[in-house]
C-alpha cells in the first residue's frame, strides 16, 4: 500500500465530514484523484482546470526568478555596493550574482508565502462551509500577486488585501469561475487605494529605499539615484529618464517584483500562445489599443496642441512604442487580461475589450499623474464590461442570421 | 412593550431590522455613502433625518384626506424641503463646521427616497399617531446603519472615533501605529461605504433565511 492508497482510503473513509474539501484539496494537488464517471457519455480533454493553472504559473515562474534577482542588483546599486551598468543588458555579469538573488529571494519568498496561505486558507474555508470541492483558481491568483506588488510591501497589508480580494472579488459571486473581477487586480487595487504611500512614489520599488534616503540625510556618501519607476518619473513631469530602452526591454529597472523584464513577459507569453491557454487576440488587441492611443497623444504633440509647458508633455511625448515597454501594460496584456473568467468570451469580443484595455490603460496613464500606472484600473474596468461585450457580438450573429434565414425563406 | 401595542411596535423595530430601509429595500444608498466617513457627520445625518421624517409622516398624515391626489407629490416636496430647511439652519447656527462636512447632503435629504417612499407607502393612509412610530422607526432603521457603516469607516479609516484618536497618534507613531499599523485610505472613500453595505446585507440575510430571493 502506498501513500497514495492510503490517501485514498482516508478520503473514503471520511467521506461526510466537514473538513473533507480542505483535505481534497491537497490531496489532489498531489494525485489524480482515483475517481472516475460511471454513467452517461462523458468527454475526456487533457486540459483540465489544473492543467490550465499549472501552464499559467509555469510562464509566469521565469518573471519570478528574474524578480528575485532584480531586487537583489537595484537594492545593491542602489547602495552604491556594485555599480550600475548602463546599457548592460541581460547578460550582465554584476546582475546574475548569487548574491542579488539570495537577497531577492528572502525578500520575495515572505510575499509568496503570504500571498498563497491567506488565499487559499479563505479558499478552504468558504469550501467547507459550501460543501464543495476546493477549486484551483487560487493557483495562479496567488502567484500573480506577489509579482505585481512593490517588493517593500508590509506582509500585514497584503494579507489584508489577499483577503479582501478573494472575499468581495471572488468568493461573494460564487468561487472560481463565477467572479467578475480579477481577484488579483482587485488584490492590487485595494493595496493601491488602501494604502498608497506604499504602492507608488520613489521609496518602495527599491528593497530598502527609505533606510538609504535616512543614510544620505546622516551623510552617507551615496549617489542620488532615484528609486521611482519609469512612469512614475515621467508623471512627475521629467521629460527623459535615466534608463534606455535596452534596460527597459530586459527589465533591469526599479518595479513591481515580476512585471519589469519584457523579455521574459513575451517569452511567457508565446509559451501561453503555444499551449493556446492564454488568447492571443486579448494580447494583440490589447498592444494595438496602446500603441493606437500612444499613436494619437504623438499626433497632438506633434501638431503642436500641447506644449512643453503642459503636465502632460513628458508622457505624451513618449515614441508610441516606448509605452509597451515601460510601466507594465505588456504584464497586464499577457497574464492579467487574458484570463479566461473575466474576459470576454467570444472572438469579436476579444478583440473589442483587449483593445479597449490598451487605449484606456494608456489614457490614464498620460492624463491622470496620480495613477502613473493605468493597466490595473483599465483591465478591472473592461472585466465589468466583458458580459456587455459579449451580450451585443452574440446579438449581432444573431441578427444576421435572422435575416439570411428570411432572405431564404422569402 | 406597555406603551404601546405589538402592533404599533412592530412599526417601530420592523424597519431596524427585517424591513430595515437600507439593507432590505435599499433606499437612501446616495447618502450613505457620502457622508459616512465620520462618525460624528453619520450620527447627525440620523438625527436630522429622524427629525424630518418623523415630522414630516405626522404633518403629511394629519393632512391625508386634503391633499388633492394628483398633486400629492408637490405638496410633499413643500414639506420635506421646509423641514429639511429648518434642519439646515440649526445646522448652520449651532454646528457650522459640521454643515461644512456635510454640505449639500442636508439639502439632499429633500431626494433621500426613504422619506418620500414613507410618505407615499405609509403617511398618506394611517393616522397621525402611526404615521409618527413609523417615521420614527424608519429614522432609526436608516440611522443604525449609518453608524455602523460610520463607525467602521472612521475606526479604520482614521483611526479615530468622533474624531477622537483611538489607536494611537498615526504621525507620531503611538499605540498600533508603532508596530506598522496604517490607516486604510480606502475606508475613507465612498466604494468602501458599498462594501460594507454589502457585508452588512451579506450578514443579516445568512441569519435570516427567510429575507434571501431568488
Amino acid at each position: 500500500m502506498g501513500l497514495k492508497n492510503n490517501l485514498h482510503n482516508f478520503r473514503e473513509k471520511n467521506k461526510d465530514k466537514k473538513w473533507l474539501p480542505a483535505f481534497s484539496a491537497i490531496h489532489t494537488f498531489l494525485y489524480l484523484p482515483n475517481e472516475i464517471t460511471h454513467n452517461g457519455t462523458h468527454i475526456k480533454a487533457a486540459d483540465d482546470l489544473k492543467r490550465t493553472m499549472n501552464i499559467v504559473i509555469m510562464a509566469m515562474v521565469p518573471c519570478l526568478l528574474f524578480g528575485m534577482f532584480n531586487a537583489g542588483y537595484q537594492h545593491h546599486v542602489a547602495f552604491g555596493e556594485i555599480d550600475r551598468v548602463v546599457g548592460g543588458g541581460f547578460f550582465n555579469s554584476a546582475f546574475w550574482t548569487m548574491d542579488n538573488f539570495v537577497l531577492g529571494f528572502w525578500k520575495i519568498l515572505p510575499l509568496v508565502v503570504v500571498s498563497y496561505g491567506v488565499g487559499l486558507a479563505i479558499e478552504i474555508l468558504f469550501a467547507m462551509k459550501n460543501s464543495h470541492e476546493v477549486e484551483e483558481g487560487y493557483l495562479v491568483t496567488g502567484m500573480l500577486v506577489p509579482l505585481i506588488v512593490p517588493i517593500d510591501i508590509p506582509l500585514w497589508m497584503l494579507a489584508v488585501a489577499v483577503a479582501f480580494g478573494v472575499v468581495i472579488g471572488k468568493e461573494v459571486f460564487g468561487g472560481t469561475g463565477m467572479n467578475i473581477l480579477n481577484p488579483a487586480l482587485t488584490i492590487r487595487a485595494f493595496l493601491f487605494f488602501a494604502y498608497p504611500t506604499w504602492m507608488s512614489g520613489d521609496k518602495v520599488w527599491v528593497h530598502g529605499a527609505v533606510e538609504r534616503d535616512q543614510m544620505i540625510a546622516n551623510g552617507s556618501n551615496l549617489d542620488a539615484i532615484s528609486g521611482e519607476t519609469i512612469l512614475g518619473s515621467y508623471a512627475q513631469g521629467n521629460t527623459s529618464v535615466a534608463y534606455d530602452y535596452w534596460d527597459m526591454f530586459w527589465g533591469i529597472i526599479p518595479g513591481s517584483v515580476g512585471e519589469t523584464s519584457k523579455f521574459l513577459i513575451i517569452i511567457g507569453a508565446l509559451f501561453l500562445i503555444f499551449t493556446k491557454v492564454g488568447s492571443w487576440r486579448i494580447i494583440f488587441s490589447t498592444l494595438i489599443g496602446a500603441l493606437t492611443m500612444g499613436l494619437i497623444f504623438n499626433g497632438v504633440v506633434d501638431a503642436g496642441w500641447i506644449g512643453e509647458s503642459s503636465k502632460f508633455y513628458g508622457l505624451m511625448n513618449v515614441p508610441f512604442w516606448q509605452h509597451l515597454i515601460i510601466g507594465s501594460i505588456l504584464f497586464g496584456a499577457v497574464y492579467m487580461a487574458t484570463d479566461p473568467v473575466t474576459a470576454s468570451q467570444t472572438n469579436k469580443g476579444k478583440w473589442i475589450y483587449g483593445f479597449l484595455i490598451g487605449f484606456i490603460s494608456i489614457m490614464i496613464r498620460v492624463f491622470n499623474p496620480a495613477y502613473p500606472e493605468g493597466v490595473f484600473l483599465a483591465i478591472l474596468l473592461m472585466n465589468v464590461f466583458a458580459p456587455t461585450i459579449d451580450h451585443y457580438v452574440v446579438q449581432g450573429n444573431v441578427k444576421r442570421r435572422m435575416k439570411r434565414l428570411k432572405v431564404k425563406t422569402a | 412593550m406597555g406603551l404601546l401595542s405589538k402592533k404599533d411596535g412592530k412599526l417601530i423595530t420592523d424597519p431596524l431590522a427585517d424591513n430595515n430601509p437600507i439593507t432590505i429595500q435599499v433606499l437612501g444608498i446616495c447618502s450613505a455613502l457620502a457622508i459616512t466617513a465620520e462618525l460624528k457627520a453619520s450620527l447627525v445625518m440620523a438625527i436630522a433625518v429622524l427629525f424630518v421624517l418623523g415630522v414630516g409622516n405626522v404633518v403629511i398624515s394629519l393632512m391625508r384626506n386634503i391633499i388633492p391626489s394628483k398633486i400629492r407629490i408637490i405638496v410633499q416636496l413643500i414639506v420635506v424641503a421646509t423641514l429639511v430647511i429648518i434642519v439646515d439652519q440649526v445646522l448652520k447656527a449651532f454646528a457650522y463646521e459640521l454643515s461644512k462636512t456635510l454640505s449639500v447632503f442636508i439639502g439632499l435629504i429633500i431626494t433621500n427616497c426613504i422619506i418620500m417612499g414613507r410618505f407615499e407607502a405609509f403617511a398618506l393612509g394611517n393616522g397621525p399617531w402611526k404615521a409618527f412610530l413609523d417615521g420614527i422607526g424608519n429614522a432609526l432603521g436608516y440611522g443604525v446603519i449609518l453608524i455602523i457603516v460610520g463607525f467602521f469607516r472612521e475606526l479604520l479609516g482614521s483611526g479615530t472615533l468622533f474624531g477622537i484618536p483611538v489607536l494611537g497618534d498615526a504621525i507620531e507613531k503611538t499605540g498600533v501605529y508603532k508596530y506598522g499599523y496604517e490607516n486604510n485610505g480606502f475606508m475613507l472613500m465612498p466604494p468602501m461605504a458599498l462594501i460594507i453595505v454589502g457585508l452588512l446585507i451579506w450578514v443579516q440575510r445568512s441569519k435570516n433565511k427567510d429575507l434571501i430571493e431568488d
